[in-house]
């Protein structure tokens, strides 16, 4: 046996398959029972003579049979005492096997498997990490309640772990201790707590994972995790990456308000998605209380963003269904664009997607109409796709594309899937009620199919005719005609019932046909369908009532028929119409409203999607894909009324700040700046005046907004991928910087008063020029471009003045408190050289409509992404420069135009001192450079801002751009477009002007 | 989340079971059977099944399926991405995903699948990751191992898991250091029986191979990328920069991977500023209207279907058709015959021929038999499964191919309703019908000279042609 079992060895991988046949054959002639088990016997002597056996190689091959036979379900657990044995081997490929076979067998050999313990135990406190996280692995996966406390105790002591790795197995491991003994659930809760708090990417997936299964009601635990995990979001495995969007959705529904009141105005007339009355109610809220989206409510739905472009089709969804339960209704479209591209994938991908879709586009339509045609159904699509489809064409019908629709659905309605083709009618059917115009057009292309040569689409037909011409009982004597004759044909029962019914309820328009019609139906009562039947004692009781002289005995000669059918509905019916309709001394008070009875008004049947009522489940959850409940379900919550305080997810500052500092420090002091943020304060209020007076109605509300979209950005640019470490570094460190000054702020109160002073005059004037920047913000956001973020690292001045708004303002949105405004002294404000476009705009836009009451340079509406190179990396040796017009006023003078400056180190050392020399200008054009740099650390980025007066021309600016070592001759020719001022003016201003100038 | 996978094969046994929890009977899958049984064919198998306790999803590949035990619930694209990753893990290590190669293979499947996942959540999916953990067999490899006893299995953390690359492992040696991207395209397209595009759009996929040493970063510059309409990328892939400069940049994973896959799509209104529309076709306006519209009540409105018709063919216009099709299927009332005669040409293909060309047809469930004549290939008919199977080869435009003959109904069924529709294939080699064209590759971070190389393929994906 056992040389046999080396030969085995030898041949390897050949032998292992000729083996593995044995075995495949014998699981399946389960006949020979008895010889099988004999065999199995025997074999199994062998194996454990092979496992008992000292040489490795034996005891892998036996393991290897062994884990086959697991494979195919057969039973091994006999082996357990030999098997167990080799826990200990030094062999890590038999020890896997080994931990494969103790999983799968433990729960079976409870007493045995604990010889096993001591092992891992050991195991868990070995160098090797990957050893570690195995051990732990294979102890929490043995199905052994006397090992909970070993577990619990494991599970601690892995999650204080030095790698990440363990860790993230002790997050796996916390849920299949939960399963094993719930009881153990705060002592988990306290593990998960701990773990959330992780930094690492590699854990954050999983301890959600474990947040989900074990607590997914603390979601207490996410408030102080937030930030981190929208921000590590883009960073996590992308298995992760949807268990995250799914759970921070959920918090998102509990903790924001709703985003979708104010595109109310939008979509009135669509459904409101959850509860129209709390919807109804909102509204006369926003009436009251203007919205405000809550940064970390923004941040989310900004660091999602990137992840539509995932090729995980499950981390598309997961964000497409976040965007549509969280975000506001105008920015939901970008989805479709993603969840379009996922149909090019597998059928089961696009099964799911289609089924989400067709929900979504039930509620908006216009989300998809662009791409209706990538809805157009190929002849090889499977059936269930086909119908998918169809679905959300007659989603998607409008009076605009009905036409075109029309066109494609007659090319399915010829398709040779009978079944397809019979959905196609009932799609053709709901779009004629739907949409009006087409209603004529419908029916009649659906009388063509009458004559059609498949019986299936002809009683298709039958059928929806009969449902249109419910609706519209007029004026279709005809059709009712011509359906008449096709009772000599049609044999389909449906239909035949269908279109008894029609006459019956129509036979006063048709008073010759409907006689007759009753004469053919008696005579081949006895044969018919027992729905034909009772549709034709319906016709008889009709026809009884309005035209008694011609069919009474017709009528009776059926109700003979039908009072000995076998049927006992049909004779039911049978007794129930005769004591009605037929007089006699018994019949009851009823008989005299026998034609009210029969012949009453009859509601049209609602042609409706069977998607309609999916939308209460999550989308792209198995709930939803079931149109059921699924086990362990968590329903999305409404929105709040009132946010919770959104305070409770700001981070203690010291230990953020400790982190974050370390890079992007070696910035210079930019005198300018000082400058600025002085004198802006002195402009803030001195303005107010003019200003307030005119804008006052819509003041409040945007102000708020604009504090709001200054702290996106921020939080926005960090989410930038790691290799930019650069920037992130830069602008975590200011937003920590900035947390920290906040918290020190909360207690000054010498500079609270210096606030209070000023806070009134103050900030009606922002609110002005804040209003036009919230929508430059919202566009910029759209392209999301890297120069734009730059452009975004907002500056400290910035930062807080938004804080001022909101301080100013109620204390609901207030993520961040009283401040510190002095940039002198304060220790942690980081001096910046690029002056945030929207600040300058803030500035000059004050600045302006001092001078001028009417016309105000305003922030462009649209900043276009696009950066140009001004020094090539590879020409720069390793020094790269963009540069940028942020179309912002330029604050080193009026004439000159803003460029903004972003400079790379490509290289890994530091480039030392960065400055601009011999500038070969044009005459008459200026340039104000920026600050020398005095090193740019590699990897690093920095954003600079300078201007240059071109002179209104398009001239070129040549100049050397220069380091320490080298210099690089650069130019910058601007388009004429980016030598233009933005303007906002009122339209009687505007025709002043034109007037003016002829 | 993953309970259990069974792996069925189209026979419907079950060879294969893995379960991360407690144990789940194969009895579970009788539910998965019977919902099989009612589905006519395997495509219409429901992807998910919901059972009195258990869910089940399941996805069909290489003629297995594969089906999962849920219970709770778990979006199901989540279960349905992972079993696809499974089976393309499969796929790399075994050189094709099937029955035989599982069983010969179930070790490593074991492993495998206990590596993939722990406790039903994905714990290692990424191909670098895993061939780290669990070394794929080749002939060496196992020769080595019966001599030496060493194994197939990593006894370190793969230094990926850790790095914030997970994708790629570290210490990767060369002594070619080579650098290959193939842009795929494929045209999907509807084809109206009249010659115009019902719809049309090209999906795209750049697939590398890269084999590079050390830690490279790459960066892969397009002289238009703006023509990528939609644009998936693999995680590799730095995002902020494709959106600021328009360039993929990246730090590869080893060996073969798809870099990025995209759409451009023909239901983008042209905007010339954005987009270079360098192919002129010829566009169709359709004139003629179904008789579904004529029948009753568009008289007042028939412009408006005019107008849109138009204005569908001009957004037609920046997908190229690179073949036609001349199309003339009949089939005679009251008689047991009918004609078919095919005829197929170039159009628009930019100078360059168009092969592989192969026309799959669905023939109605009453033609018995088709005698047919091609001037060019060969063609097959299975009466069985009613697939004809055109093989043509090269198009040349002197002499187009042809298929005509006779085509032999049943006697006394109806004649077929509707003409079957054509299913096309063609390549054309050294294009992108796009027009997308590679730029160039700078290569960071290490300092050798790679070779790279560039391929362009054109495909046909989805074509279809209405008769």
């Amino acid at each position: 046996m056992s040389s046999n079992s080396f030969a085995y060895n030898e041949q390897s991988g050949g032998g292992e398959a000729t083996e593995l046949g044995q075995e495949a054959t014998s699981t399946i002639s389960p006949s020979g029972a008895f010889g099988l088990f004999s065999s199995d016997l025997k074999k199994n002597e062998d194996l454990k003579q092979m496992l008992e056996s000292n040489k490795d190689s034996a005891k892998l091959d036996a393991m290897k049979r062994i884990v086959g036979m697991i494979a195919k379900g057969k039973n091994a657990s006999e082996l357990f005492p030999a098997v167990v044995k080799n826990v200990a081997s030094k062999n890590i490929e038999i020890k896997k096997l080994v931990y494969v076979y103790l999983v799968r067998y433990a729960e079976e050999q409870q007493d045995l498997a604990l010889l096993s313990i001591s092992t891992f135990q050991r195991a868990l406190k070995d160098p090797n990490q990957l050893i570690r996280a195995s051990a732990l692995r294979v102890l929490s996966s043995i199905r052994v309640p006397i090992i909970v406390p070993i577990m619990m105790l494991a599970i601690k002591e892995a999650a204080a772990d030095l790698s990440p790795y363990v860790r993230k197995n002790a997050a796996h491991a916390i849920q299949k201790l939960y399963s094993l003994d719930p009881e153990q659930k705060e002592m988990l809760i306290e593990v998960i707590e701990k773990l959330l708090k992780d930094k690492s990417i590699l854990v954050a997936g999983s301890v959600v994972m474990a947040f989900e299964e074990v607590c997914p009601d603390r979601i207490d635990l996410i408030h102080k995790n937030y930030r981190k995990l929208c921000n590590l979001l883009v960073d996590v495995e992308e298995w992760g990456q949807v268990v995250i969007i799914h759970m921070l959705t959920r918090y998102a529904r509990t903790q924001f308000v709703s985003p979708w009141r104010e595109d109310d105005g939008l979509e009135d007339n669509e459904k409101s998605f959850y509860d129209s009355d709390d919807e109804q109610k909102e509204k006369t809220d926003k009436r009251k209380k203007p919205y405000t989206m809550d940064p970390d409510h923004r941040l989310l739905i900004r660091n999602t963003k990137p992840l539509l472009q995932s090729r995980n089709a499950a981390v598309v969804m997961a964000v497409a269904q976040l965007y549509w339960h969280i975000s506001p209704k105008s920015e939901a479209g970008i989805i479709s664009k993603s969840l379009v591209r996922l149909l090019r994938s597998n059928r089961e991908v696009q099964y799911i997607v289609l089924q989400n879709i067709a929900t979504m586009s039930i509620q908006r339509k216009g989300m998809f109409e662009p791409y209706l045609k990538s809805f157009y159904v190929r002849s090889t699509d499977p059936t269930m796709i086909k119908t998918l489809k169809l679905e959300i064409l007659t989603n998607l019908a409008n009076e605009a594309n009905i036409s075109t629709l029309l066109r494609e659905f007659q090319t399915y309605v010829k398709s040779q899937d009978k079944q397809f083709a019979a959905a196609t009618i009932q799609t053709i059917g709901r779009c004629a009620t739907n949409i009006s115009e087409v209603t004529d057009t419908c029916l009649s292309g659906l009388v063509c199919l009458l004559s059609n040569r498949d019986e299936i689409v002809v009683a298709e037909s039958v059928v929806v005719i009969k449902k249109l011409l419910q609706m519209q009982p007029a004026q279709h004597g005809e059709i009712i005609k011509h359906m008449a004759k096709l009772l000599d044909s049609i044999t389909v029962p449906v239909a035949r019932a269908s279109i008894l019914w029609l006459i019956g309820e129509n036979c006063e328009r048709v008073p010759k046909i409907a006689p007759d019609v009753l004469r053919k139906m008696a005579k081949s009562f006895t044969s018919e369908d027992d729905l034909v039947k009772l549709q034709i004692l319906n016709l008889g009781a009709k026809l009884y009532l309005t035209n008694s002289k011609q069919t009474k005995l017709l009528t009776q000669y059926i109700l003979n028929l039908g009072k000995y059918d076998q049927n006992y509905d049909i004779r039911d019916r049978t007794r129930f119409i005769r004591q009605l309709i037929v007089p006699n001394e018994k019949s009851g008070a009823l008989s005299k409203y026998a034609k009210k009875i029969f012949l009453a008004q009859k509601p049209a049947p609602l042609l409706e999607s069977p998607f309609k009522d999916r939308d209460h489940f999550q989308l792209g959850t198995l709930s939803h894909t079931l149109n059921a409940k699924a086990a362990g379900y968590l329903e999305l919550s409404n929105w709040p009324e009132v946010a919770p305080d959104p305070s409770v997810r700001n981070v203690e500052v010291i230990d953020l700040a400790k982190e974050w500092t370390p890079a992007g420090k070696a910035k210079n002091e930019n005198p300018t700046k000082k400058f600025y943020s002085e004198s802006e304060e002195e402009e803030d209020s001195s303005d107010s005046s003019s200003d307030s007076g005119s804008e006052s109605g819509s003041e409040s509300g945007e102000e708020d907004e604009e504090g709001d979209s200054s702290e996106d950005s921020s939080e926005d640019s960090s989410s930038e991928p790691e290799s930019e470490s650069g920037h992130q570094s830069d602008t975590e460190n200011r937003r920590a910087a900035k947390r920290n000054s906040k918290t020190k702020g909360k207690g000054d109160s010498k500079d609270g008063k210096k606030e209070n002073e000023k806070s009134k005059t103050s900030d009606s004037s922002n609110a002005e020029s804040s209003s036009v920047e919230e929508s430059s913000s919202d566009s910029e956001s759209e392209s999301e471009s890297e120069s734009e973020s730059e452009s975004r690292k907002v500056t400290k001045e910035k930062e807080k003045k938004a804080k001022q708004d909101r301080n100013r303002l109620a204390t609901d949105a207030s993520l961040l408190d009283l401040d510190d405004f002095n940039p002198v002294s304060t220790p942690v404000a980081l001096p910046t050289p690029a002056l945030s476009p929207s600040l300058i705009a803030d500035l000059e836009g004050l600045n302006l409509s001092t001078s001028s009451s009417v016309i105000s340079v305003s922030t462009p509406v649209f900043v276009p992404m696009k950066t140009h190179v001004l020094l090539h990396r590879m020409s720069g040796k390793g020094l790269a420069a963009h540069y940028s017009f942020p179309r912002q006023p330029c604050i080193f003078g009026d004439k000159m135009v803003s460029v903004q400056i972003t400079l790379n180190n490509t290289t890994d050392k530091k480039i030392e001192n960065i400055h601009i020399r011999e500038k070969k200008l044009p005459i008459g054009m200026q340039m104000h450079v920026f600050n020398p740099i005095e090193s740019l650390e590699p990897e690093g980025s920095i954003t600079v801002s300078m201007g240059i007066d071109f002179c209104d021309s398009t001239q070129t600016a040549s100049f050397q751009l220069c380091t320490k070592d080298d210099c690089f001759s650069v130019n910058i020719q601007p388009p004429v477009g980016e030598l233009l001022l933005p303007v906002a003016m009122s339209e009687k201003d505007f025709k002043k002007e034109q007037e003016f100038h002829g | 989340m993953i309970h259990s996978l069974f792996l069925i094969n189209c026979s419907g046994d079950i060879f294969l079971e893995k379960h991360w929890k407690s144990v789940v009977s194969q009895s579970v899958c009788d539910y998965f059977f019977e919902a099989q049984e009612k589905a006519a064919d395997v495509e219409n198998v429901p992807p998910v099944i919901s059972t009195p306790h258990h869910y089940l999803i399941s996805i069909y590949r290489d003629k297995l399926f594969f089906v999962s035990v849920i219970q709770t619930e778990v979006p199901p694209l989540f279960v349905i991405e992972f079993l696809h990753r499974v089976a393309d893990t499969f796929q790399d290590y075994f050189g094709e995903c099937s029955e035989a190669a599982i069983k010969d293979n179930v070790v490593i499947v074991y492993e495998l699948l206990e590596e993939m996942l722990d406790n039903g959540f994905p714990l290692a999916t990424e191909s670098n990751i895993l061939k780290e953990l669990i070394k794929p067999p080749t002939i060496l490899r196992s020769v080595v191992n019966s001599i030496t006893g060493s194994s197939n299995v990593g006894d370190t953390l793969p230094t990926g898991q850790l790095s914030n690359i997970p994708w790629r492992r570290a210490g990767v040696k060369y002594t070619n250091n080579e650098a290959y991207f193939d842009v795929v395209e494929e045209i999907d397209a509807i084809i109206d029986k009249s010659g115009s595009t019902v719809f049309a759009e090209i999906q795209g996929v750049i697939d590398a191979c890269i084999k590079l040493s050390g830690m490279p970063d790459l960066s892969l510059s397009f002289m238009n990328p703006r023509l990528l309409d939609d644009v998936s990328f693999h995680p590799c892939i730095r995002f902020k920069r494709w959106e600021s400069e328009r360039v993929l940049s990246f730090i590869p994973p080893d060996g073969n991977f798809r870099l990025i896959s995209y759409r451009v799509s023909s239901q983008k209104y042209v905007d010339g500023s954005t987009r270079i529309c360098h192919h002129i076709s010829v566009c169709w306006v359709e004139l003629t209207f179904p008789c579904f519209m004529l029948t009753v009540g568009y008289l007042n409105s028939s412009l408006l279907p005019l107008a849109m018709a138009h204005e569908e063919t001009r957004k037609n216009c920046l997908v190229a058709i690179p073949v036609y099709v001349k199309h003339s299927i009949s089939f005679k009332e009251n008689s047991s015959c009918g004609r078919f005669d095919v005829t197929i040409g170039p159009k628009q293909n930019m100078g360059k021929t168009i092969e592989g060309v192969t026309v799959t047809v669905h023939m109605p469930k009453v033609v018995l038999n088709m005698n047919l004549t091609p001037t060019q290939g060969s063609y097959t008919f299975d009466p069985v499964t009613k697939v004809l199977t055109w093989d043509v080869g090269k198009i040349t435009p002197q002499k187009l191919p042809s298929l005509k003959g006779l085509v032999n109904l049943q006697s006394g069924a109806p004649k077929p309703e509707e003409n079957p529709s054509l299913n096309i294939q063609f390549k054309i080699q050294q294009l992108a019908i796009s027009g997308l064209k590679v730029n160039r590759l700078d290569m960071y971070g290490e300092k050798y000279k790679p070779f790279k190389g560039v391929k362009y393929v054109t495909k046909a994906g989805k074509f279809q042609v209405r008769t």
